[in-house]
């Protein structure tokens, strides 16, 4: 195997011409390559502030554009909010009743979510707190009906919004196998480009992260959108501090 | 070549895939050889221009795809800066690929992964199928990647009793038909929903029996398919779209959410990556993950992307093995002209606006990777078998098959060449005739600028043919191409006219004998030419 390193390097050495490295597969070598300095011209960040209005009208329209529910909703009436999607799923033509779940709903939180957004749940919700050191089984995740996350940052220009598995955010798999995902924004989180995510990020790149652009959805059969495939099929955007 | 239906092998196939049909849906059996299969290309496209099915699927897709992509490209105001940054990015990525390759080594060893060299196909097939083994996997689910259809992962676990299972809808349908790929993006584009319909009531076992042809009716037919699939499976196989050298970080960019199940539920993942697809730093993904979703699915984003570094405790994969992979890619960096085919960030934007490409589908390419992308890639991959200037060898043809339009020069988001690198590969060819037969290169070059010209409407589209003509002596001659202007018919058209005279006549015109067969040609031809 480290032969293969040694040989793989060895071709790419010779394929851009320092000399006594051997050849590439094919028995050349390659000319050195001059490559011009990177114009980094494009735009670092938008004409607009971080969680001005601009920005949150943008990202509402980008959001409904990809199909996802926007609630904008100010601090205080988020649990209320909460509450009422979470007891909307129980509804029969929620098309979330599962066998043998009777009228009760589970919802999986990750650990470190903010216990006041769910303090007026319904009482017959069944509340899962999972985390990477109580990690719930991916198959019973497959019985929770919905998950409730908070989020990294949101980018206004492309309707994304990004989770990085911090305890507020949970792990990858609690925001994927539940079939609706509630997912609440802080107004100040929305920034307008993707550099400007892009940044804020790279302060931790080691943190698993999920760029999430609306439900999933597929174009594969005759390029017909259908949203809803394999990752949740309904997406709540819970926009906090915005003014509608 | 031997039909050997590999795509998931019956042997292999759960009772609840198991169909009832022994024959193949797949017009397009799988090859040995998944850079080289089946005819020249001359030979390839008349026999799928027959095809009007495909031709009219073909046709509704790029045309859909094209719309949306001018769309969603049009309302970013430095576009153009973008790609300049893409290209200028890459550029210096394989100038410095070696120190790249040993940073990005280190730092996903530092988080906890464990990284492979692959020298070919072979190499790291063997490399996955060993991991695959060592966990106990006799099924192995996989995100659509271009590096493993390139190596044949999914024949070479078959022959070691592992069943690969495809999880992108349009790869699943490719994978139940038996059939190939035809586009990078939408594998099953040249599928309509009552074909797509019938492939899964026959082969996927656990089909309603009721199954309609409504694509949301099909999409949930896959999904509670794969579903358990997801939960059960121990070992995940995927490709990466960028790697950060400086963060060790992967990147995976998709729709459906299958790929991210495959990088989240498995306690072991393997990802195989081909060792151009690297970015230096963290930061550069501001670039691409704005160039890609845009110029790939006319999305502003994609729905989703992961991005993963090592192992997290606690969160996703207990074991990331990391698959660098040669397999031909030192070859193409070693040509100063065609070295930059490895930019290439697999958008198949070039796919869609190429009207070669759109009249003949991907599977006439013989290769995986089919249109433009393909025409300058696949051949420069298989050089050591011949596969740019060998005269007997299907891949040689393949920088024919185009009009050097231009059209996908202009969408290709890192700013591909992709003309110049096909006429340079075209001279390489036109060289190596002269010095087996005593061709005149200059005279066989000027046949094929000379047809472009001889016609109003192909004028239209010849702008860079024109520019190009310098380079189209054979490769004694300097290649001196000024930058291309930005043609004024992509702007007022997104697809030039269909040329009158199809390029497979233009081909038996340009190439009196092709390397599998003599192509009759009726159709005008360019013989006025006697220079
Ligand atoms: S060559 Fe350019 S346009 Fe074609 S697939 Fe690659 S990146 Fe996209």
């Amino acid at each position: 195997m480290s032969e293969a390193r040694t040989e793989v390097l060895a071709r790419v050495r010779a394929a851009l011409g320092q000399t006594g490295s051997g050849t590439t597969p094919s028995g050349r070598v390659g000319a050195p390559p001059h490559p011009e300095p990177v114009p980094r011209e494009y735009r670092a960040a938008g004409e607009h502030a971080v969680g001005s209005p601009e920005v949150l009208e943008q990202l509402v329209d980008r959001l409904v554009d990809y199909k996802a529910h926007v609630h904008q909703v100010a601090a205080d009436a988020l649990p209320a909010t909460i509450a009422t999607l979470v007891a909307d799923l129980s509804e029969p033509d929620g098309g979330m009743a599962r066998p043998g779940s009777d009228r009760s709903v589970r919802v999986v939180v990750p650990a470190g979510l903010d216990d006041a957004w769910l303090a007026t749940l319904p009482a017959e919700v069944d509340v899962v707190r999972d985390s990477r050191e109580d990690p719930t089984a991916a198959t019973d995740l497959d019985a929770v009906a919905a998950v409730v996350t908070a989020a990294r940052v949101a980018i206004s220009e492309t309707g994304t919004i990004v989770l990085d598995g911090e305890p507020d955010q949970g792990r990858r798999a609690i925001s994927l196998v539940p079939d609706v995902h509630l997912c609440v924004v802080r107004a100040e989180q929305a920034v307008q480009t993707v550099p400007e995510a892009v940044r804020l990020l790279g302060a931790h790149p080691e943190r698993p992260q999920t760029w999430i652009s609306g439900p999933s959805a597929t174009s594969d059969i005759e390029l017909d959108r259908v949203e809803g495939v394999h990752g949740p099929r309904t997406l709540h955007v819970l926009l906090v501090g915005a003014t509608p | 070549m031997s039909r050997t239906f590999l795509g998931l092998p019956r042997t292999l196939r759960r009772p609840d895939d198991a169909g009832a049909v022994d024959e193949p849906f797949g017009a397009v059996p799988h090859p040995q050889e998944p850079l080289r299969w089946g005819d020249a290309f001359p030979a390839a496209a008349k026999q799928t221009l027959k095809n009007d099915q495909l031709r009219r699927n073909l046709g509704h897709a790029t045309q859909v795809i094209r719309t949306k992509r001018a769309a969603v490209v049009g309302e970013v105001p430095d576009w153009e800066a973008l790609r300049d940054a893409g290209s200028a990015v890459k550029q210096q990525v394989m100038a410095q690929l070696p120190d790249l390759l040993q940073q990005l080594e280190e730092q996903v060893t530092a988080r906890g992964g464990v990284v492979h060299w692959a020298r070919d196909a072979a190499e790291a097939n063997r490399i996955v199928a060993d991991i695959a083994k060592a966990k106990g996997a006799d099924e192995v689910v996989k995100v659509k990647s271009m590096a493993t259809q390139e190596i044949g992962l999914n024949e070479a676990l078959a022959d070691e009793g592992i069943a690969a299972i495809e999880t992108d809808l349009a790869e699943l349908i490719v994978q139940l038909a038996d059939d190939m790929p035809s586009h990078i993006l939408v594998p099953a584009i040249h599928r309509n929903r009552s074909e797509i319909r019938d492939i899964f009531l026959a082969r996927m076992g656990d089909a309603p029996p009721d199954l309609s042809d409504v694509p949301r009716e099909l999409a949930m037919a896959a999904r509670a398919h794969l579903r358990r699939k997801f939960l059960s499976a121990k070992v995940a196989v995927s490709g990466a779209n960028f790697a950060v050298a400086d963060t060790g970080t992967l990147a995976v960019v998709e729709s459906e959410g299958n790929g991210r199940m495959c990088l989240t539920l498995p306690e072991t993942l393997v990802t195989v990556m081909g060792i151009e697809k690297l970015v230096p730093t963290f930061d550069d993904l501001e670039v691409f993950l704005q160039l890609l979703p845009r110029s790939s699915t006319g999305e502003r984003m994609n729905p989703y992307t992961s991005l993963w570094t090592g192992v997290t405790p606690g969160d996703g994969p207990q074991e990331f093995h990391l698959v660098l992979l040669d397999n031909g890619r030192t070859d193409v960096l070693a040509d100063e002209v065609g070295r930059a085919a490895l930019h290439c960030i697999r958008c198949s934007a070039c796919l869609n606006v190429c009207p070669v490409y759109e009249r003949v589908g991907g599977h006439a390419y013989g290769s995986v990777y089919p249109g433009p992308i393909g025409a300058i890639l696949t051949p420069q991959l298989t050089a050591s078998t011949g596969g740019v200037s060998g005269h007997h060898d299907p891949n040689a043809s393949l920088p024919y098959a185009s009009t050097l339009c231009g059209a996908c020069y202009e969408v290709c988001p890192v700013k591909i060449d992709i003309p110049s690198i096909l006429v340079d590969l075209r001279a390489r060819e036109v060289d190596a005739d002269r010095s087996k037969h005593g061709v005149d290169p200059w005279k066989t070059a000027m046949k094929a600028a000379s047809w472009v010209m001889a016609d109003g409407d192909r004028f239209a589209l010849a702008g860079r043919a024109a520019t190009l003509g310098s380079g189209l002596g054979g490769r004694d001659h300097a290649i001196s191409v000024a930058p291309p202007p930005a043609s004024a018919w992509t702007r007022s058209r997104d697809l030039p006219a269909p040329p009158r005279q199809t390029f497979r006549q233009w081909w038996a015109a340009e190439h009196e004998t092709s390397p599998v067969e003599t192509v009759e040609t009726d159709g005008p031809t360019s013989e006025e030419d006697d220079r």
